[in-house]
C-alpha cells in the first residue's frame, strides 16, 4: 500500500512538474528559446489569483481568469519589449534577456508585495478516497492531471487541424520560409508567447493550490524542474513534456522513499543524464540527424 | 604568418590590461584611496574573471553551452579547503599553502570535467546545457551531505553526520549543510592575479596552438572538422578540461577567501552569473570576458552606495542586463558602430 | 573613478554628519576637532552617536527573515533616539542576499559608511554570511551582535561575537528535555531541512541528546531545501513508523506546507517545533486552524499582554502591516543590549571601534550585564557569546500563542 501511495504523490507532483512544461516546451518548439522567465511568470499568475480571491473576494473562477489575463498581457508585452528585437541575434543572447527578464520579474514582485511568504488558498480542497483510510489523491492533482491531458488534447489539435497552429508549426520548422508563404512570423510567435503564458497562469494557479506557499522566488525552482521534465520528455513535443514531468515526480518520489532523501536531487538528475545519454533527444524527442 | 602575430598581439593587450590595472589597484590601496568594498571586491573579482575566461573557452571558443560551470568551481572550492586543512603542518608558508590547494582544486575541478565531458559531449546543444545543468546540481546535494574531517586516526569521510565521528581532539572540515567553517583565511589580491595571468596563459597558448584551431573548426563546422580527421572527442574533452580546471582552481581561491562557505552557493544562479558575464563581454573575446566579470561583479555592491537606490539596486541590474542585451545586438546600433569604427576581426563570433 | 569621486563625496557627507553627533556626554574638551566645522560642536547637546551597521538578507529566499530583523530593529533604534539618553544611534541596513560573500561586501561598505566613527556591526540574520562576516569583524576589532545566527560556529573562537538567539545544539538539547519532562510523544519522528545549518544544527543535537536520555526516536527523515514543495514522503516516513509526534526544527514556510500535507493524509500527531516556526501564524491568508495544537519553542509571544510587548506588535503592525515574530523582537533586543551597553562605557565619546569593541566585550563578558528585552528578562552573555535565557514553549490554541 506504501508502494501506491508513493506512486499517487510521485503523480500528483509529476503533475505539476507536466503543467509547468507544457508551457516551456510550447515557447521553445515554436520559438526555440529558453524562456528562463516562465517560472517568474507562473509567480505572477499565482499572486494575481491570491489577490483577487484573497484581498478582493472574487469567486475563484474569477481570478483564475484574471490571472490568465494578466500573465498573457505580461507574455506578450515581454516578447514584444525584450525579446523580439533579438529575433536575428545569437540564442545565448535570447537566453541572457530572458535571465534578466527573470531577475526584474521577482525583484518587482518584491518591491510590489513583500518578500513575505503568502498563504495561498486552495481552489478546490480535500481528496477522492480510493482505499478508505490508507488511500487517497487530492482533488488538485485530479484537477491538474485532468488540466495537463485537456491542454494538451487541444494543443495537439490546434497546431495540427488549426490556420494558426499549422503557420506556428511552419514558423518552427523554418522562418524565412515561412515569411515567404506569406505567415506573419512576428505576430505568430506572440501569439506563441500568450498561448505560453496563459498556460503559466493556470499552471501557478495549480501549483499554488497543491503546494499553498507564495513567495517571489516560488516560482524558479520549479521552472528549472519543469525545463529539465520538457528535456526529460523531449523538448518541444508536447505529449513529452506530459510524460516528462509525471515521470520526474514519481522519480523524485520514489528516490526520496527507497533510496535517501538526502540524495533525491542527485538521484533524480543522474536519472536524467543517462536518459539523454541513452536516448538524445528525450523519451518523446525527434533526433533529427545533422545534414551535411 | 601575419594572423598569428596579429592573435598574440591580442593576447599581449590582455596581459597588459591586466598588469596595468593590478599595478593601479595596489598604488591606490597602498595609497590608502580604496575604499573597504572595493578592496573586499577585489578577490572575488578575481576567481570570476578566471570563471569567466575558463567558460569562454567552453561557450566561445568550443561552442557548448555549458550550465554548471558552478559545480567545477565547488569541486575545486571544498578539495582546496581541505587540503589547506590538510597541509597546515607540513606547508606553514601561507601562500605555498594556497598555492598548492589551489593546484588540488584544478586537479578535482579537472577530474570532474573528465567525468562529465566523456560521456555526455556527444550530445549537442540544449541536451548538453541541461546534462551540465543537472551535474552542477548533482554536486552541490553530494557536497550538502557530505561530511570530512581528520584527527588523530587520520582522515574521515562520510555521507551524513550518523556515521561521521572524530575523536575530541579532531578538526571537521566540511560538515554537511553547513559547508566548510571557520577556513583560515589564506587568499590574497596578488594570488588571484597571478591565477588570471596564468589563466591567460593557459587559454590564449591553446587557442592560438594547432589544438585551438582544431577546437575552433568543431565549433564552426563538426562535420567538416570531421571530415578532415580531427578528432573531436579529444578536442572537445581537451577544451572542456582545461575549463574545468580553471574553475577549480577559482574555487579554491574563492574558497580560501571566506571563512564559511557552504554547496548552495554554487548554484544555478551562480552558473548562470558567469555565463551573463561571457555573453556580454563577447563569446570567443578573453578581454570581454575579464572586463564584463569585473564590471558586473562589482556593480551591484557599487550601488549599495546610492543611498535609496539600494532597495532596487537587484532591480536595476536586472534592467541593465536586459537593456545591454538588447543594445549589443541592435542592428541599427551595429551599424553606427561598424561605420564609425572600421570592422575589427577578431575571433569573436557566435556559437 | 568619476563614481568613486561621487561615491567619495557622499562619504564625506556621512562622515560630517557623525561628526556633528560626535560631542561627547562625559568630557567635552576632548573632542576629536581636526576636521569638524567650527561652532557646531553643542548642536546634539552632548550626545553621542553610535554607528550600527545591520546586514542580513532584504532579497532572495531569506529575504522575509533578514527584514524581519531590520523592521524589528529600527523600532528599537526609533525609540532610543527619542529617549533623549546619552546615547543615541545612526542605523543603517545592508543586504547580504543570504550569502557569504555579499555579507562580507556589505559589511565592509558599512565600514566605508562609518568611517572613522565608531561601528558597531548587527547581524547577520542567517548563519553562514554571519560566520564569514565574524571572521572579518574578528581581525578589524567590530563589536558584532546577531539575532539569529544560532550556530556555535558564529561565536567559536571569537572573542567579539555575540548571539541573542538560543544556540542550535542548545536549543535541540532543550526540545529533548522538554519531551521527556513534560512526557508528550511516545514515539518521536524528525523532519528537517539538511540543506540548512540552522535546521541540521538542531535536529543533530536533539537526536543525540534524545539517545541520551532515553526518548524513542523512530523516524528521521531530510529535505534539501525549503524550496521543496512536497513533504508526503518524509510524513509517510513518520506515520509507517508509528511516531505520535513529530519534531520540526525548520522555517515557518515548510512547516505551513507539511502541517497542511499532513492534514491531507489524515496524520495528527503532535507537531513540535522551534524558533524558526515563529511567524506562521501571520503568513498572509494562512488557515490556522491547520497550526491548532502545535508546540513550538520561542523566546517571543506576540500576543503576550506586557506594556512593552504591546508596543512594539502596535508600532510594527502600523509600519509594515503584519505582526512581527520573533526575528524582529530579537533584533528589537539587540538595539537595546547595545544602547545600555553602551550607556554604562565610561569616556565612550573618545573611542574609537576597536576601543569600543573591547569595552563592550569586557561589559558583556563581565557578568554584571544584564538585559530585559522582548524576549527574555535578565538575558546574560557567557564568555563564548552565547546567551543564557529561559527557553519558553507555547502552543498554538484558537489562532494565538499559550505559554505551556
Amino acid at each position: 500500500m506504501s508502494f501506491l501511495n508513493n506512486v499517487i504523490t510521485g503523480v500528483s507532483l509529476g503533475s505539476i512538474y507536466a503543467i509547468i512544461a507544457l508551457g516551456y516546451t510550447m515557447v521553445y518548439g515554436i520559438a526555440k528559446m529558453l524562456n528562463f522567465a516562465h517560472g517568474d511568470v507562473i509567480m505572477v499568475g499565482a499572486y494575481m489569483c491570491f489577490f483577487a480571491v484573497g484581498s478582493f473576494s472574487l469567486p475563484p473562477a474569477a481570478g483564475v481568469l484574471l490571472a490568465v489575463a494578466v500573465c498573457t498581457v505580461l507574455g506578450i508585452a515581454i516578447e514584444r519589449l525584450a525579446y523580439k528585437p533579438l529575433r536575428s541575434a545569437p540564442s545565448l543572447a535570447v537566453l541572457i534577456t530572458a535571465i534578466g527578464v527573470s531577475y526584474l520579474l521577482q525583484n518587482s514582485a518584491q518591491l510590489l508585495w513583500g518578500a513575505d511568504t503568502k498563504t495561498f488558498r486552495p481552489l478546490v480542497e480535500g481528496s477522492l478516497v480510493l482505499v478508505p483510510g490508507q488511500l487517497s489523491i487530492s482533488y488538485v492533482a485530479v484537477l491538474s492531471i485532468v488540466c495537463c491531458v485537456v491542454v494538451m488534447i487541444t494543443l495537439t489539435l490546434f497546431t495540427g487541424q488549426t490556420k494558426l497552429g499549422k503557420a506556428m508549426r511552419a514558423c518552427s520548422e523554418d522562418k524565412a520560409a515561412a515569411q515567404l508563404m506569406g505567415i506573419d512570423v512576428n505576430a505568430t510567435i506572440s501569439m506563441t508567447f500568450a498561448i505560453g503564458s496563459a498556460l503559466a497562469a493556470i499552471a501557478g494557479v495549480l501549483m499554488c493550490s497543491a503546494y499553498p506557499v507564495l513567495s517571489p522566488t516560488t516560482g524558479s525552482m520549479p521552472g528549472i524542474r519543469a525545463f529539465t521534465a520538457a528535456v526529460f520528455g523531449g523538448i518541444g513535443s508536447v505529449p513529452g513534456a506530459l510524460l516528462g514531468g509525471i515521470l520526474l515526480g514519481v522519480i523524485e518520489t520514489f528516490a526520496k522513499a527507497y533510496i535517501s532523501t538526502d540524495l533525491s536531487d542527485a538521484v533524480v538528475f543522474a536519472v536524467l543524464i543517462v536518459v539523454l545519454l541513452v536516448k538524445p533527444a528525450g523519451l518523446m524527442g525527434k533526433y533529427v540527424p545533422e545534414k551535411v | 604568418m601575419k594572423k598569428l602575430n596579429k592573435n598574440s598581439l591580442d593576447g599581449f593587450i590582455n596581459y597588459g590590461i591586466v598588469i596595468v590595472a593590478f599595478a593601479v589597484i595596489q598604488t591606490a590601496v597602498g595609497m590608502g584611496k580604496m575604499s573597504n568594498i572595493l578592496q573586499s571586491l577585489l578577490v572575488p573579482a578575481c576567481c570570476y574573471i578566471v570563471m569567466a575566461v575558463s567558460l569562454n573557452l567552453t561557450v566561445g571558443i568550443l561552442g557548448e553551452l555549458s550550465l554548471g560551470h558552478a559545480g567545477f568551481m565547488s569541486l575545486g572550492a571544498f578539495a582546496g579547503i581541505t587540503a589547506s586543512v590538510l597541509l597546515q603542518s607540513a606547508i606553514p608558508v601561507g601562500p605555498l599553502r594556497l598555492a598548492v590547494s589551489m593546484l588540488v582544486g584544478a586537479a578535482f575541478g579537472a577530474l570532474g570535467g573528465v567525468i562529465v565531458g566523456v560521456p555526455v559531449l556527444r550530445l549537442q546543444g540544449d541536451y548538453l546545457a541541461i546534462v551540465t545543468l543537472a551535474f552542477g546540481q548533482i554536486i552541490q546535494n553530494i557536497i550538502m551531505v557530505l561530511y570530512v574531517g581528520v584527527d588523530e586516526n587520520g582522515f574521515h569521510m562520510a555521507a551524513g553526520s550518523e556515521q561521521f565521528h572524530l575523536s575530541a581532539g579532531g578538526t571537521a572540515i566540511i560538515k554537511g549543510p553547513m559547508g566548510a567553517v571557520g577556513v583560515t583565511k589564506l587568499a590574497s589580491f596578488t594570488a588571484g592575479f597571478v591565477l588570471i595571468l596564468i589563466t591567460l596563459l593557459v587559454v590564449q597558448n591553446l587557442v592560438n596552438s594547432r589544438s585551438g584551431r582544431a577546437i575552433m573548426a568543431l565549433r564552426d563546422n563538426r562535420i567538416a572538422a570531421e571530415s578532415v580527421g580531427i578528432n573531436v572527442t579529444k578536442y572537445k574533452l581537451m577544451a572542456f578540461v582545461t575549463s574545468a580546471a580553471l574553475a577549480g582552481a577559482a574555487g579554491a581561491l574563492w574558497g580560501l577567501n571566506y571563512s564559511s562557505t557552504v554547496a548552495s552557493k554554487f548554484n544555478f544562479n551562480t552558473s548562470i552569473l558567469v555565463l551573463v558575464f561571457v555573453v556580454l563581454g563577447g563569446l570567443g573575446s578573453i578581454r570581454g570576458s575579464i572586463i564584463a566579470a569585473a564590471l558586473l561583479y562589482v556593480l551591484p555592491d557599487l550601488l549599495r552606495q546610492f543611498g535609496d537606490i539600494s532597495d532596487y539596486r537587484m532591480l536595476i541590474y536586472a534592467i541593465i542586463l536586459i537593456l545591454v542585451m538588447l543594445a549589443t545586438n541592435n542592428d541599427r546600433l551595429k551599424d553606427l558602430v561598424g561605420r564609425v569604427i572600421p570592422k575589427r576581426k577578431g575571433a569573436a563570433s557566435n556559437g | 573613478m568619476k563614481k568613486k569621486n561621487l561615491a567619495a563625496l557622499l562619504m564625506a557627507g556621512a562622515m560630517c554628519m557623525s561628526l556633528l553627533a560626535g560631542c561627547s556626554a562625559k568630557d567635552e574638551s576632548s573632542q576629536p576637532s581636526a576636521s569638524q566645522p567650527a561652532g557646531q560642536e553643542n548642536q546634539n547637546g552632548g550626545v553621542v552617536t553610535i554607528k550600527v551597521g545591520g546586514i542580513g538578507p532584504t532579497t532572495g529566499n531569506n529575504a522575509q527573515y533578514g527584514t524581519a530583523t531590520q523592521w524589528g530593529a529600527e523600532i528599537a533604534v526609533e525609540e532610543i533616539n527619542a529617549l533623549g539618553g546619552p546615547i543615541k544611534f545612526d542605523f543603517k541596513y545592508e543586504d547580504d542576499t543570504g550569502a557569504a560573500d555579499t555579507a562580507v561586501a556589505a559589511y565592509n561598505s558599512l565600514k566605508d559608511w562609518a568611517k572613522d566613527a565608531p561601528l558597531v556591526i548587527y547581524g547577520c540574520t542567517t548563519t553562514t554570511p554571519c560566520v564569514a562576516v565574524a571572521a572579518e569583524t574578528y581581525s578589524d576589532r567590530y563589536f558584532q551582535l546577531t539575532p539569529s545566527a544560532s550556530s556555535p560556529d558564529v561565536t567559536a573562537n571569537k572573542d567579539n561575537t555575540f548571539q541573542m538567539c538560543f544556540t542550535d545544539p542548545g536549543q535541540g538539547s532543550a526540545a529533548a528535555e522538554y519531551l521527556k519532562s513534560s512526557g508528550l510523544g511516545t514515539k518521536i519522528g524528525v523532519i528537517y531541512n539538511n540543506g540548512d545549518a540552522y535546521s541540521t544544527g538542531i535536529a543533530d543535537a536533539f537526536i543525540a541528546h534524545a539517545k541520551e536520555i532515553g526518548l524513542d526516536v523512530v523516524a528521521t527523515s531530510t529535505y534539501p531545501e525549503d524550496t521543496t514543495t512536497d513533504y508526503t514522503v518524509q510524513l509517510n516516513a513518520c506515520k509507517d513508523a508509528g511516531a505520535d509526534l513529530v519534531f520540526l526544527p525548520i522555517y515557518y514556510t515548510p512547516a505551513s506546507l507539511i502541517l497542511a500535507q499532513a492534514k491531507q493524509m489524515n496524520y495528527a500527531p503532535i507537531f513540535f517545533g522551534g524558533d524558526g516556526m515563529d511567524g506562521m501564524l501571520d503568513m498572509d491568508g494562512f488557515d490556522k486552524s491547520l497550526a491548532e495544537g502545535l508546540l513550538l519553542m520561542t523566546p517571543f509571544n506576540a500576543s503576550g499582554t506586557d506594556e512593552r510587548t504591546k508596543t512594539f506588535v502596535e508600532t510594527y503592525q502600523a509600519a509594515h502591516g503584519i505582526l512581527p515574530n520573533q526575528f524582529a523582537a530579537d533584533g528589537y533586543d539587540c538595539m537595546y543590549a547595545i544602547y545600555e551597553a553602551c550607556c554604562q562605557i565610561d569616556g565612550i565619546a573618545d573611542m574609537d571601534h576597536a576601543q569600543l569593541c573591547d569595552a563592550l566585550i569586557a561589559l558583556f563578558t563581565g557578568g554584571d550585564f544584564s538585559v530585559d528585552g522582548l524576549t527574555g528578562t535578565g538575558m546574560k552573555w557567557l564568555t563564548t557569546g552565547e546567551i543564557s535565557k529561559a527557553p519558553v514553549v507555547v502552543k498554538v490554541e484558537n489562532g494565538g500563542y499559550v505559554t505551556q
